[in-house]
């Protein structure tokens, strides 16, 4: 169908856009906490989305719904056209205290994806040479995590989720426990590799700069219960110098606007 | 240490110590105490005799089985109680018991099971050492970090996999913790167990000793039996400070 939209040299219909993961009707109780009612949403292949939102209004548990983590009480997951419910490998998690084992090196932390997959040794550590070359960690592969500071040992995380070569990349949250200057740096990284790896990536923050300075698409969420408040597109200009984006226009009045939303839920 | 400005090294006191016995020993106050010179010469004849030599091989073979096998049940155990909280609510209190009630009252109850033998002295190690195995293994356990549960199953773990790749690994510092102080409960284990039995072993020697006030070999025995302990705790103190770099570094 699409190839005969292409061969007449017309453009595919904007409304179609591909979306890679879909998210129906998610509902999920804690106790009498109620969490997550009745989300529907859709994310764009090959595009950041930010899920932001006050704490409480269960982003984390939404993105560990989708990594098949923690199972919902109503509604169902599809990536890729198929409907899913455990962890798999077309879906890739990375940890917000990074979850890495302190007993092993960072290479067998970045290959370890691909060792629970039952992938040879000299193919898997060669995969990951290259993607810990990728993150910028290239020399540090024989180091232990407590060798590293807080944002190196997130770039392993970050590089074991690349490895595994997953379509979907589900990141918590993973600058928080990076100190300013480091989450400003693998800000800009994190922008750069989209370019060049062109995976999905969902991506779970209560930042309302990072959100902006990163997203193609943001899903505001409100707290009690967590439900789809809003979406917006910042028109943000990220090629060239990464710097600029925090002068930019359209990012300060994105910034601002959303403030200005979430104000309320703000005790 | 220091006396007058001078590095005294650590067993530069267990040397004053023996001067002190060896003073005490020649003044002739007590039977029971003779001078530490005796007791060295003594310790020294005792090794040569096939009945000590006899005598170390049956404790040796006890220690080592009984301790084998709370390894082996300990672990499994703990892990179990960390995992589940079932398993946790049904065995916590035993286990927490055992841990600490006066275990050489059990030890004539094990004669009657398990009779007068090698047998009960195998018990008894067990005995003695299990219980800590199971409580630091079981806390080992519980401090794993969820999401490195998280990760594992998220890039796929079989069941199996997690527990041989992450969770044993992770815990590993408070399991050793855990065998080291079994170790030296176990080494309570086989002299008490002995000395109650009283004809295996170095219980048969210490009975022999004691009765026939031969009191430089009795304590020639004891030394040997103290320093036992000591080189045993200290091999796994080695043990654990290889993996001590990711104990303290653990998230």
């Amino acid at each position: 169908m699409r190839d005969a939209v292409l061969r007449n040299g017309l453009k595919p219909i904007p409304a179609a856009v591909d979306s890679i993961v879909e998210v129906r009707g998610i509902s999920k109780t804690y106790g009498d906490v109620e969490a997550l009612r009745g989300i529907d949403l859709d994310f764009p292949r090959g595009k950041l989305t930010s899920l932001l939102g006050p704490s409480g209004c269960g982003k984390t548990t939404l993105l560990k719904i989708i990594a098949g983590l923690i199972s919902a009480d109503a509604g169902t997951i599809t990536v890729d056209g198929k409907q899913v419910s455990a962890p798999g490998p077309e879906r890739a998690f990375v940890f917000q205290d990074f979850a890495l084992m302190p007993w092993a090196t960072v290479m067998r932390n970045v290959a370890f994806g691909l060792e629970l997959r039952g992938i040879g040794k000299a193919e898997r550590e060669d995969k990951a040479r290259h993607y810990i070359a990728e993150v910028g960690l290239a020399g540090f592969e024989n180091k232990y995590p407590h060798e590293l500071s807080g944002g190196m040992r997130q770039r392993v995380g970050l590089a074991r989720a690349l490895s595994v070569d997953a379509d979907v990349l589900l990141l918590d949250e993973p600058f928080s426990a990076v100190d300013e200057q480091n989450r400003r740096k693998f800000q800009e990284d994190l922008i750069r590799l989209r370019t060049t790896q062109n995976k999905t990536f969902i991506f779970v923050t209560h930042s309302i700069e990072e959100a902006v300075y990163i997203s193609d698409r943001i899903v505001l969420l409100s707290p009690r219960p967590g439900r789809v408040s809003r979406i917006i597109e910042p028109e943000v200009d990220r090629s060239g110098d990464p710097e600029r984006i925090h002068r930019d226009k359209h990012y300060l009045d994105t910034v601002d606007e959303i403030w200005q939303g979430l104000k309320q839920y703000v005790d | 240490m220091k006396i007058f400005g001078y590095r005294v090294p650590m067993m530069a006191s267990l040397l004053v110590w023996c001067i002190v016995w060896e003073i005490v020993g020649r003044l002739d106050l007590m039977l029971m105490l003779p001078p530490f010179s005796d007791v060295l010469a003594a310790a020294f004849e005792l090794v040569q005799t096939p009945s000590w030599q006899g005598a170390t091989v049956t404790t040796l073979r006890a220690f080592v089985t009984g301790m084998v096998l709370a390894i082996a049940v300990g672990i499994p155990l703990g892990i179990l109680m960390g995992r589940s909280k079932i398993a946790d609510d049904l065995l916590g209190m035993w286990v927490n018991i055992f841990s600490s009630a006066p275990l050489s009252a059990i030890v004539p109850v094990l004669m009657i099971l398990f009779g007068f033998g090698e047998k009960t002295i195998v018990a008894a190690v067990f005995l003695f050492a299990i219980w800590i195995i199971v409580l630091d293994t079981r806390a080992g356990v519980r401090h794993i970090s969820p999401s490195l549960i998280e990760m594992a199953r998220s890039y796929g773990a079989s069941r199996r996999v997690l527990y041989a790749k992450i969770i044993l690994w992770a815990a590993l510092p408070e399991i050793l913790a855990g065998i080291r102080l079994g170790l030296i409960r176990g080494v309570k284990g086989v002299v008490i167990g002995q000395l109650l039995v009283a004809i295996v072993g170095y219980g048969a020697l210490f009975e022999t000793f004691s009765r026939n006030f031969r009191m430089a070999e009795f304590w020639a025995l004891t030394i040997i039996l103290f320093a036992f302990a000591l080189v045993i705790a200290e091999l796994i103190e080695r043990a654990e400070a290889k993996v001590e770099y990711y104990a303290g570094a653990r998230q």
